[in-house]
């Protein structure tokens, strides 16, 4: 579905759409109270931290009598003493200090390990990812903590060691997430450009691949060094870090040792690990809105998403009130037509507040017996009209105008859609691999599928779904019921859907590109099928493709859809052989290119 | 099906050896240092000499692993070096209460975040804002703070369960109950908010997918197309993190057991690594290793139930 959505859309309902390059993630991030906050709060540590050397009032170790449990604010201590009668404030500043090295060692160790190896994994493939991969999983496992005891036993109090130690130990997130971009990267069409060009596997790796790296390896930096902080704590606090040396956590287990007789010592360590871990996860949501608009669709607040809503349905109000007034001869007349799509808008929102609109103001009929071709490029909307009929789009979709099947606006009546679904509308799909459920066999799906719509016992379910794999060609249903999706070819997990779709016998099929995942032989027989289907039973038929041929073969009206609009509409015979708009033109010249070449290199 | 479960027992027993041998040389690396710690800091080299190769500690590296190794399998980790009890027999009064804190905190989890995790991911709405807060707090709010924070609320300020100790469930279950309360609470926050996100992903994940919509199409209602279809798709990766979750769990009960002084491993690997009693480390590692072989095991297996197309590979 998401191919489907064009990369830069066409026109925007609302406010319009914000310039939203990459480059201005910084201004993005600096526009989030949020983010600034978080980053004046780690500065602010950071430098207070650093100042300890110059500002703090006292040495770290120093200790006074007069300042042993010494209560907050006391002249001269304005943190308070600790057990020993060190001033607190003082050792806040060296432990600040100490703590923020062991994070910059977890953060160095685990990003010199993981990003190489996720690079190589996510580059190379083959064995090295699957060695990588292993090894990745086999310390993802390994219990830390008790890792970092047994190392202590060797090297006693080594900071430095043991939190080098502790990144390798986290450097696996970076590996899965290194790979995983990497693997989207490189099957990207600027990296076989590259690689075309001649370009050496270390240049397109600094060039190309670090670039898109970068983003998810900056948010996961500030997480780990989040759970850097917690860890480092951690080892301290069990008594395993060096305690003539501050760190937030060896001041936090003495002070624990003393919570009795001085409740306050621990709330000041305790408060800046949680307030500085708070800040990196925070900070790491805003980096990762920041950097990663646009990768998801935006889930609005309800009264924004209804003020879309509202904006589309009134568009396509007046546009449809605008086409009333001019009766075109072609359109069916009312009663004909067993669905009739008019002035169909579909529109996704965006971060920004305004909606990108795929799907600007469709109009289709279907008569009962008519097999209606939905032509046009990727991208061009036709999945997203196909799926506004049957209410399958994404939650976030907004949706105008009206789909009127047997009586009922569709749109307008939730209810109605959800009644028509897969009981009298019915809907074949473009992969057949990946819409069937993996987990269950064929004839258990197949069996559940036609129980949800119809009453009937499981047996009779069964006899009536074997009957009808025989008669989409299925040559041992027995045999094939029984099977799971992976054990099965394309073809047959397509006869498989069709089945799925026809079995609740309905009035109109949707089918999404039915063919195009197929090879060339099954695809024919499977319109075959669709065609005798046709024939026995009556069908009204929307079939969406991009391929004239199909169209040619199988349809009996076309309509051809372009950048969300239908630019042509009519009769197969007469659209092919006479086509008027220059891009049906343009679409037919190029599908018979495409077709020599097919047979040119066949033969 | 005895296949895979063949090879994942031939892979636990790998990484057993793995990790083991490679812990072994890094407590065993200083003999001197082991043999000092037993005998004094004031004594001799001579005495120090003496006591190296008195607890074998001179022979090769890998004859004493095969050595201890070889105990394992008879059931004898050696004795403390300071206590002179048998390894085995300690960690038989201390792991039961690790285990016990794991056990509970990760039912608790399991429930609480399967149902917060399933609830936002398919209603979206408030339990989605609910787990928003919760997962930053988890992430912030470290177990041990958490634990320190409960101490100072439900311990000093209103007394309402003991700061310290444990009570074995066989003296009073009520007890036992009462002194575990704040523990797994502490645990809980962090761990329900990071099993709950990743569950959320899952289920998201196969609510994404294409056989997803196939199904709406057929007409089936949403709540069946959730719990007969998207959730046992989401099971298998489920399992992968409830695995890491409950490896995860080990190392904060080893944490938090330092905050209540509770009796468990924990208390005791920390403590013996502190002291360098080098065998106690050592049974310690053994005991958690073959525990996470054992949780990758479960987990290889049911994923292998759950998911038709594991089962042959």
């Amino acid at each position: 579905m998401t191919a489907e959505l064009p990369a830069a859309p066409g026109d925007t309902v609302g406010r319009p759409a914000a310039p939203r390059g990459r480059r201005d993630w910084v201004g993005r991030l600096l526009r989030n109270p949020m983010a600034v906050a978080c980053m004046v709060f780690l500065l602010a540590t950071v430098l207070f931290g650093l100042a300890g050397p110059w500002l703090a009032p006292h040495p770290p170790g120093a200790t006074q009598l007069d300042a042993v449990n010494a209560r907050p604010f006391t002249p001269g201590h304005l943190l308070g003493g600790d057990g020993s009668g060190r001033d607190i404030l003082s050792r806040l500043m060296w432990g600040t200090q100490r703590t923020l090295f062991a994070c910059v060692i977890i953060l160095c160790s685990a990003v010199i390990v993981g990003v190489p190896a996720g690079l190589v994994a996510g580059y190379r493939g083959g064995a090295a990812d699957s060695l990588i991969n292993w090894v990745s999983d086999l310390v993802m496992t390994l219990p830390g903590i008790v890792l970092l005891i047994a190392l202590y036993t060797l090297t006693g109090p080594n900071l430095v060691l043991a939190m080098a130690v502790f990144g390798v130990l986290v450097a696996p997130s970076y590996v899965r997430l290194v790979r995983g971009v990497v693997l989207g990267v490189r099957s990207e069409l600027y990296v076989d450009a590259a690689k075309a060009v001649g370009l050496s596997d270390a240049r397109i790796i600094g060039r190309h691949i670090l670039w898109a790296v970068r983003a998810p390896v900056i948010i996961q930096s500030s997480f780990v060094l989040g759970a850097g902080i917690a860890i480092q704590a951690a080892v301290d606090f069990l008594g395993l870090g060096d305690p003539s040396k501050a760190s937030w956590g060896v001041m936090l287990q003495e002070s624990f040792a003393n919570i009795y007789t001085n409740g306050w010592s621990v709330v000041w360590p305790a408060t800046l690990i949680t307030w500085t871990s708070l800040a990196l996860v925070l900070l790491g949501n805003a980096l990762r809105d920041a950097l990663q608009v646009g990768a998801s669709r935006h889930t609005l607040p309800r009264r924004a998403r209804q003020r879309l809503a509202a904006l589309l349905a009134e568009k396509a109000g007046a546009e449809l009130a605008e086409e009333a007034a001019t009766e075109r001869p072609e359109r069916a007349a009312a009663g004909e037509a067993l669905l009739s799509v008019r002035g169909v808008r579909v529109a996704y929102p965006s971060t920004d507040g305004s909606a990108a609109e795929v799907v600007q103001g469709v109009d289709l009929d279907v008569r009962k017996g008519e097999i209606r071709g939905l032509v046009g490029e990727s991208g061009s909307g036709k999945t997203q009209t196909a799926c506004s009929v049957l209410g399958l789009l994404s939650p976030q979709a907004l949706v105008g105008g009206s789909v009127v099947f047997d009586g009922e606006d569709l749109i307008a009546d939730p209810a109605a859609q959800a009644r028509a679904r897969g009981r009298r509308i019915a809907y074949i799909p473009q992969e057949p691999m990946t819409n069937l459920d993996p987990c269950f066999t064929v004839g258990a799906q197949l069996v559940y599928g036609l129980r949800a719509v119809r009453r009937l016992g499981r047996q009779e379910a069964r006899h009536e779904l074997l009957a009808l794999l025989a008669r989409v060609g299925i040559k041992e249903p027995e045999h094939v019921f029984g099977l799971y999706p992976h054990e099965i070819s394309g073809g047959m997990a397509q006869r498989v859907l069709i089945c799925g779709a026809i079995a609740a016998d309905p009035d109109l099929i949707i089918a999404d590109e039915p063919t195009t995942a197929l090879d060339v032989r099954v695809q024919a027989e499977v319109l075959d099928l669709l065609r005798e289907l046709r024939d026995e039973r009556g069908l009204g038929m929307i079939l969406v493709t991009h391929n004239f041929g199909v169209v040619a073969d199988l349809c009996d009206a076309v309509s051809v859809m372009r950048d969300g609009r239908i630019v042509e509409s009519g009769d197969v015979r007469t659209v092919l052989r006479d086509p008027r708009h220059p891009y049906t033109q343009e679409l037919l010249s190029s599908t018979r290119v495409v077709d020599l070449a097919e047979v040119a290199t066949d033969g | 099906m005895v296949n895979v479960i063949v090879m994942r027992l031939l892979r636990a027993t790998a990484v057993f050896f793995v990790v083991t041998f490679v812990t072994f040389a890094i407590v065993y690396a200083k003999p001197a240092a082991i043999a000092r710690n037993v005998v004094g800091i004031s004594a001799t080299d001579a005495a120090v000499q003496a006591e190296v190769t008195e607890l074998g500690l001179d022979r090769p590296l890998l004859e004493q692993y095969r050595h201890w190794l070889a105990g394992l399998f008879q059931g004898d980790l050696g004795q403390s070096f300071f206590t002179g009890q048998p390894v085995l027999t300690t960690l038989g009064i201390r792991f039961p209460v690790t285990l016990a804190l794991m056990l509970l905190s990760l039912v608790l989890t399991v429930v609480l975040s399967v149902l917060i995790g399933v609830a936002s991911a398919v209603r979206g709405g408030w339990p989605d804002r609910l787990l928003q807060i919760l997962s930053v707090v988890g992430a912030a709010v470290p177990s041990f703070i958490m634990a320190i924070g409960l101490v100072f609320a439900f311990s000093i300020a209103i007394p309402l369960f003991p700061a310290t100790g444990y009570v074995s469930p066989d003296v009073s279950l009520g007890d036992w109950a009462a002194s575990v309360t704040l523990p797994v609470a502490a645990i809980l926050v962090g761990s329900v908010a990071s099993a709950a996100a990743q569950f959320r992903g899952a289920v998201k994940e196969v609510l994404e997918r294409d056989f997803v919509r196939t199904l709406r199409a057929r007409g089936m209602s949403e709540r069946a197309i959730v719990y007969r279809h998207v959730l046992r798709n989401a099971g298998g990766p489920a399992l992968t993190v409830l695995s890491l979750l409950t490896i995860g769990l080990l190392g904060g009960v080893v944490i938090i057991e330092q905050v209540f002084a509770l009796p468990g491993m924990g208390a005791l690997v920390a403590g013996a690594a502190s002291q360098g009693d080098v065998p106690v480390v050592m049974g310690c590692v053994a005991v958690t290793v073959v525990l996470v072989s054992v949780v990758n095991l479960l987990t290889d297996v049911l994923i292998a139930v759950l998911n038709p197309k594991a089962r042959v590979s």
